[in-house]
């Protein structure tokens, strides 16, 4: 089953940054198509990485500080943080391929 | 390896409908997408030149719809980047993805082109940064800013009148002085108060660190340089084809684009080409609709072909 959980900027810091796994963070907006298509891929990721990774997503539409703590200029973005680090170790801007976010996560937390 | 009788790599608007007309054909059906289904279309956000839709239509939305259509009647997505397209001896071909390999008796090129880039300095530093190719995706993060759009065509201008949603002005950068985009978008963009055009003009670098904050203007004419203060540059400066994998196998144009005859076949037998890939296209989502469904027609009068001859050397077999 697919466990992507919401995330918004009141919770961002406990659930994201504090968790007790990395965390993958899917920036997006109801009206963005390639949000769209990079979410289920997200939910695919979210049971392949069951137990490793918490999977996050953050509507940008609702949700103004986070985004703009990290810069966000273009959706869909993709950050990737290690648990207690506010800096993510990973930020993958537009859509890709499922075989080119495994490999970048991977990268990241090898 | 997994077996087909009509494999699509490219799932835009020419791959989407050649799909629904090889599965309403019976035929076994693959289509391959590496990047967003619906291609160009899937990040237009009002598509208003395709018939059946007065009010038009989003692209993504159109999209989504193409895509069910054609799994309605069986055909099967790939969500795979392909990384090469071979033929085999017994003239089927070979088609290897980051995912596995699967085979296929007849082939239908939808690849489509990709937005060109300006190969200037921070352009690929800022992408994501306010450098970007998808108004629809990104215009919101720029309210009441003002951004630049390079380009004179269709697509610079239908992109650039949807930031004047949110920008509070949108500069268009053009090398010329004349717009090639078509007579109703040139009279909306004239009319529209948010909208300014720079002529006879090149962007030479992008500046800014953590995001875009302006651009190096080059006047071709006077030779002048400005700078103009901007959050955000959207560029649309045509399109390169994605034809890479077709090279050593079909013919292609001066440009890169598949030749292809009036039932879209390519020089190789069992490889057909329609959309934008192809030479000569009109570029537009209902041309590559209709190229698709051509190809699909073509490709499975092909395989009524291929399996006549199987047959009649079956009947000759079993006559000896």
């Amino acid at each position: 089953m697919a466990d992507v959980r919401e995330t918004s900027d009141a919770t961002f810091t406990t659930e994201v940054v504090n968790g007790d796994l990395p965390a993958l963070v899917d920036f997006w907006a109801p009206w963005c198509g390639p949000c769209r298509m990079v979410a289920p891929i997200v939910g695919e990721l979210s049971e392949e990485y069951a137990g490793k990774i918490n999977f996050f997503k953050l509507n940008t539409d609702e949700n103004a500080n986070v985004p703009s703590k990290y810069g966000i200029r273009s959706i869909p973005s993709l950050l990737l943080f290690k648990p207690g680090d506010d800096k993510p170790v990973a930020t993958i801007v537009g859509f890709r391929p499922k075989g080119d976010l495994k490999k970048r996560i991977d990268e990241a937390l090898a | 390896m997994k077996q087909y009788d009509i494999a699509i790599i490219g799932g835009g608007g020419a791959g989407l409908t050649a799909a629904l007309y090889a599965a309403r054909a019976r035929r076994s059906t693959i289509v391959f997408e590496g990047k967003v289904t619906g291609g160009q279309i899937a990040t237009t956000d009002l598509v208003e030149n395709f018939p059946g839709f007065p009010e038009g239509v989003n692209g993504f939305d159109l999209a989504m719809a193409m895509l069910q259509q054609a799994e309605r009647f069986g055909t099967e997505m790939a969500y795979e980047p392909v990384q090469s397209l071979e033929r085999l001896p017994g003239g089927s071909f070979r088609i290897t993805t980051d995912g596995g390999a699967y085979e296929a008796r007849a082939v239908i090129y939808t690849a489509g082109a990709d937005y060109n880039r300006l190969g200037i300095p921070g352009e690929t530093e800022l992408t994501g940064k306010g450098v970007s190719w998808c108004a629809t995706c990104d215009a919101a993060f720029f309210a009441g800013q003002e951004v630049a759009v390079v380009g004179g065509g269709d697509a610079a201008l239908d992109e650039g009148l949807f930031v004047t949603r949110y920008a509070s002005k949108v500069h268009v950068i053009h090398r010329r002085d004349t717009l090639r985009a078509s007579q109703i978008l040139q009279e909306r963009s004239f009319a529209n108060p948010r909208m300014s055009f720079t002529w006879d003009t090149v962007v030479e670098r992008i500046n800014g660190t953590d995001q875009v904050t302006s651009l190096d203007l080059r006047n071709v004419k006077t030779g002048e340089t400005t700078n103009l203060p901007v959050g955000a540059i959207f560029i649309f400066i045509g399109q390169t084809p994605n034809s890479h994998l077709l090279k050593g196998l079909a013919e292609l144009d001066a440009g890169g684009h598949a030749l292809v005859d009036l039932e879209m076949r390519t020089s190789l037998p069992g490889l057909f080409a329609a959309g934008d890939i192809r030479t000569k296209a009109a570029r537009q989502l209902i041309a590559a609709a209709g190229d698709g469904a051509t190809a699909a027609i073509s490709a499975e009068h092909y395989l009524n072909a291929l399996d006549r001859a199987a047959e009649h050397e079956g009947t000759l077999a079993t006559a000896r």
